[in-house]
């Protein structure tokens, strides 16, 4: 009645589920730990990652968005990934491990309908059959995002208990699996929830820092100086800080949203709220009320609208490895524009988060200073919404 | 109050054993409708032959329960419920049934924002038997259980269908009280019946020599009931056949309370 590999991150994750989940639990642990040591599994996820979802992705140096002469600045360019985000990698990866199990089912849970987009393309790929939970509200709002479900294949369910969101979808996918777990693998979209899931998610996303590693020493002949990236749930900043949690000499940086503000009940920062407690199967940062009750995120990007954040993430804060700043709605719409307009880039909403902070610290720069954006999707998805923020209709 | 000699699930189980009885646990949700009914519906329950109680805390993301349960908690959430409401309700019905054991069900936020020590402290004080949290399987237990040994409280621990044999005796090792079996997989609800060879598992449980296996999920009419005491249960737990009645009945508090009085009742004597 162990795991065989470490379910904790400090104080932070563990497994907080019903006893019924732990066997299948145990079950995607062990497969997952044969697959890492499997090259016949390795060669077929890096087959995949190569010339089905195009990696590796470049990365990019800034030409003119950048105005003080210290800083170099590059992005990582996960918004070219097939499926427009960084969320492919560790997708495909959990459907091949599904595939693995013997299982025929995918359940996930989808917020903007970009985790629920790439499970349906990995499920199309690999002849599985996915099942969506989306929150009612979220259904209504992401519409085109609901047909490229339903075009590739996937069942969408829309949860009208509770909010009708992110949260209450994840909490219908897992009632779900406490039923179907035989035949159905649970597709969690990010690096948070119940052990081993923070651990799969990072591992399959870890080749994005890799990639920075010696895209950078080819570029630049050294490591950069800070990494950043934005942070919901936390995945596509856990896959770029992996590599480099052992490289003291790189500074990480993680980038929440700050919504209308971090004092005003309107934002997504679970870690700048600085309120511990148990959600969706692990202990971390959680946004609460004084009682435990758990509080409404809110973010002008859905995928960064998540009330907790990644256990691990939690961790390196605690520890002071990595450092945690938050962005507003308004601060993030900024950098969205700006990236269009000075580099022809249209990032995601998310990105843009990243974006933003790291502008300001490149403003701040009083030496010669190397930073990486993980720019983790593409804001194609964004545009209506934008749109409409801009005009002021929203 | 509870003085540190009182075992009151060892002393149900010693009465209901020598009357040849099960145990019929009715469950609801603390605060639903409203505070004051709530506090009705549980006198109704356990004048009309509940054995034991089983009371959940409202909590906003009830990631064990289906629509019935989650339904329940919204309902008191929505009248401002909170946990200082719920250990109320409970001080309330102590005070008039001094011998019923009573249980919470709840979710291990709710008692990791308070402090653990804070929480069963409170529990012990206003009588409280037994804390069983749906989200803390066995592996993250022992910190919960420390609190429980402390202030005199019981951890009952889940055994689910799927468990291995090993994981089986380790849980009838540590649950105390009882255990609570699980009828079968998924969340709580009437949608399903059990339907897992519940006699095998029962059998399996009642081998390790661990408390008595009381089954819940599924059990909505007498004849589960009878069912599972047949499989060699010590008792049954109903929760969201017991919570319907309140939803259908929400216009008419006598009729709700009527309706509860009349299931408690079948419900006991499918156990006899």
């Amino acid at each position: 009645m162990s795991n065989k590999l470490e379910s904790k991150f400090g104080q932070y994750g563990g497994m907080y589920v019903p006893e019924l989940l732990i066997p299948a639990l145990d079950q995607l642990e062990q497969a997952f730990i044969d697959a890492q040591n499997d090259p016949e599994f390795q060669a077929e996820f890096i087959g995949l990652l190569k010339d089905y979802a195009g990696r590796p992705t470049p990365l990019t140096k800034v030409r003119n968005l950048v105005s003080n002469p210290l800083v170099t600045m590059y992005l990582k360019r996960e918004d070219l990934l097939h499926g427009g985000a960084h969320k492919t990698n560790q997708v495909l990866g959990q459907a091949l491990l599904t595939k693995r199990m013997g299982k025929t089912h995918v359940i996930a849970e989808t917020g903007a309908g970009q985790h629920g987009t790439a499970t349906a393309l990995a499920c199309a790929l690999l002849g599985l059959k996915a099942r969506i939970y989306m929150g009612a509200k979220d259904v209504e709002r992401q519409a085109p995002n609901v047909f490229r479900m339903r075009l590739m294949g996937a069942e969408v369910i829309p949860v009208d208990a509770g909010s009708g969101t992110l949260k209450d979808a994840v909490n219908e996918a897992l009632r779900d699996w406490s039923a179907s777990y035989e035949t159905a693998h649970y597709l969690l979209g990010t690096a948070a929830g119940p052990h081993p899931f923070p651990t799969i998610v990072r591992e399959f996303h870890r080749m994005i820092g890799e990639e920075v590693r010696e895209q950078i020493m080819q570029k630049e002949g050294r490591l950069p100086d800070s990494v950043v990236a934005c942070v919901g749930g936390g995945s596509n900043a856990i896959g770029i800080f992996a590599d480099f949690i052992d490289s003291p000499e790189v500074g990480l940086v993680g980038v929440e949203p700050a919504g209308k503000g971090i004092d005003t009940h309107m934002h997504g920062a679970a870690i700048a709220t600085g309120s511990s407690g148990i959600l969706h199967g692990a202990y971390s940062y959680i946004m609460q009320d004084k009682d435990g009750q758990i509080e409404e995120s809110y973010s002008v990007s859905a995928g960064l609208d998540y009330p907790a954040v990644g256990p691990q993430h939690a961790h390196l804060n605690d520890i002071g490895r990595a450092t945690y700043s938050s962005v507003t709605d308004d601060e993030a719409l900024e950098a969205f524009q700006l990236l269009a307009k000075k580099e022809g880039i249209i990032p995601a909403l998310e990105s843009s988060h990243a974006l933003a902070h790291a502008l300001k610290m490149a403003e701040a720069a009083d030496k010669e200073t190397l930073i990486v954006v993980n720019l983790s999707g593409r804001g194609d998805k964004d545009i209506d919404h934008v749109q409409k923020i801009l005009k002021g209709d929203n | 109050m509870q003085t540190s000699s009182t075992d009151r699930y060892a002393q149900l189980f010693d009465d209901l054993k020598t009357k040849q009885q099960g145990a019929f646990v009715p469950f609801v949700m603390l605060g639903d409708p409203d505070k004051q009914t709530s506090i009705e519906i549980i006198l109704t329950l356990v004048e009309n032959g509940a054995d034991a109680l089983e009371l959940g805390f409202p909590f906003s993301d009830p990631i064990a329960d289906g629509p019935t349960i989650q339904k329940a908690a919204i309902r008191a959430l929505d009248q401002g419920i909170r946990p200082d409401d719920c250990f109320e309700i409970i001080a309330a019905v102590r005070e008039k049934h001094a011998d019923i054991p009573i249980g919470l069900l709840l979710y291990s936020n709710l008692v990791m924002k308070p402090g653990i020590e804070a929480f069963y402290a409170k529990a012990a004080q206003v009588g409280v038997d037994s804390i069983l949290l749906a989200d803390v399987p066995l592996r993250e237990s022992a910190p919960f259980r420390d609190a429980a040994v402390k202030y005199n409280i019981k951890q009952i621990l889940i055994a689910p269908p799927n468990a291995s044999d090993d994981a089986l005796a380790d849980i009838a090792a540590a649950s105390d009280g009882y255990i609570y079996l699980l009828g079968r997989a998924g969340v709580t609800g009437t949608e399903s019946t059990a339907t897992t060879p519940v006699a095998e598992l029962a059998a399996k449980l009642n081998q390790h020599k661990g408390a008595p296996a009381v089954i819940g999920f599924g059990i909505s009419k007498p004849e589960h009931v009878s069912a599972a005491i047949k499989a060699g249960a010590a008792g049954a737990i109903a929760g969201s056949a017991t919570v319907n009645l309140i939803h259908d009945n929400l216009g008419d508090k006598q009729l709700m309370l009527q309706k509860l009085a009349d299931f408690t009742q079948a419900m006991k004597a499918a156990t006899l």
